[in-house]
């Protein structure tokens, strides 16, 4: 019998799973472990991070010696989360963060990536036009900030600090983690403050 | 190899859409392939995360642009447990009664590296040079930086060099660096000339500016 017609992702996917797992290679012990670690792998664990950097001077200063161990402290670690490097956003110096070539992240403080960091496009023009991309994303640098594009290429993953917003001097830790989005993080978007 | 994935600097792409309150996951057959994946590498040790990248780069480069993300670690999974024989293909196309997506063979790397330590051979500041390579295999070098000069900003700790550990070969391990390059010295025509891309490079791809 020859078979000429394509697997649909949803008929390849289950006839892997259903082979590995009756085949004995994986057990639905292995599958509920690495269900666990996705769990653990959330972008709301970078917002805390970066406000806890705004709000406690000794905390920035061990995240950027160190933001491997410093996210560590605060209980995120894990895949793809192995080497982490901050780069801090200054007000003379944007940082925006790319994988030209996967599409690489630091999980445990950024989750899974979103759809428009994974695309082609944004791979392949950001390192290119920066200045346009971030524009078509809504965030228009000032032609006097410098702005720089890392791309992922290797085992470290990037955060982006990014700046603290004008107005949220006396706001709680809570308060400016809920303000603090994945993009911003990613450093295509700014924090701001709702007015 | 200079495949579709290396997509950094090429041009004809559009715009893309953020969506807003995005889900992980858009099907539940993308978290399977994910959980799959993610249960092969750690629990099982089937493949390491090299293989798996040089996997999904090996797919058709037409297919590689028209499928999701989700297809895509899809496809490469499905190739290394079949490549390395815990799965048949032929069992698999029963088993979802039509024929399953694989990628293309691997063309092996003979380069093990060159650096001869894990000791850095260069220093932040150092102006260092992207080599001009092209192995048929797998590697982290983009092709946009290839030739080119930059400035070293940091060194990261030893990792092992990836395009010898995706071909099972022994990868030693050597340090990477973050190397600034001046968009003027990558794309002189650019009008964004002013500003800077940092490239994560394994030590084997450099060698001193002259």
């Amino acid at each position: 019998m020859s078979i000429s017609k394509t697997a649909s992702p949803a008929a390849q996917a289950a006839a892997v799973r259903s082979a590995m797992v009756e085949n004995g290679h994986l057990t639905e012990a292995a599958f509920d472990a690495a269900h666990a670690v996705e769990e653990s792998l959330n972008w709301h664990n970078g917002a805390k991070v970066v406000a806890r950097a705004w709000t406690d001077p000794d905390y920035k200063a061990r995240l950027m010696q160190d933001g491997t161990a410093a996210c560590a402290e605060l209980g995120f670690e894990g895949p793809e989360g192995e080497y982490i490097v901050v780069i801090e956003d200054t007000p003379e110096q944007k940082n925006a963060v790319v994988c030209t070539q996967c599409s690489c992240t630091a999980w445990p403080v950024l989750g899974l990536p979103p759809e428009w960091y994974k695309s082609p496009a944004y791979r392949a023009r950001v390192v290119r036009e920066p200045r346009k991309v971030l524009s078509e994303m809504g965030l228009d640098l000032a032609g006097d900030v410098a702005l720089r594009i890392w791309d992922t290429t290797a085992e470290t993953r990037y955060l982006v600090l990014p700046l603290r917003p004008p107005g949220t001097e006396d706001w709680s830790e809570d308060q400016l983690a809920a303000i603090v989005t994945r993009e911003s993080m990613i450093g295509v978007a700014l924090v701001k403050a709702p007015k | 190899m200079d495949g579709i994935h290396d997509l950094g600097g090429m041009a004809g792409f559009g715009s893309f859409d953020v969506e807003d309150n995005e889900p992980t996951f858009h099907e539940p057959w993308e978290e399977t392939a994910f959980l799959t994946n993610i249960a092969s590498i750690a629990i099982l040790r089937a493949y390491n995360a090299d293989e798996y990248r040089h996997s999904i780069e090996r797919m058709p480069a037409d297919e590689y642009l028209s499928a999701r993300y989700y297809q895509r670690t899809l496809i490469g999974v499905t190739t290394l447990l079949i490549e390395k024989g815990l799965l048949d293909k032929a069992d698999l196309d029963r088993r979802a009664g039509a024929s399953v997506r694989v990628s293309q063979p691997a063309i092996a790397n003979t380069d093990d590296g060159r650096a001869q330590s894990t000791t850095p051979r260069f220093t932040v500041g150092d102006r260092v040079r992207v080599r001009k390579m092209h192995p048929p295999g797998h590697t982290r070098v983009p092709q946009y930086v290839r030739g080119h000069s930059g400035t070293v900003l940091h060194v990261a700790p030893p990792f092992k060099f990836p395009d010898a550990s995706a071909h099972a070969l022994p990868g030693r391990k050597e340090c990477t660096y973050h190397v600034a390059f001046e968009s003027r010295e990558l794309w002189p025509e650019s009008a964004e000339a002013e500003d800077t891309v940092v490239v994560d490079l394994w030590e084997s791809y450099l060698e001193e500016s002259p």
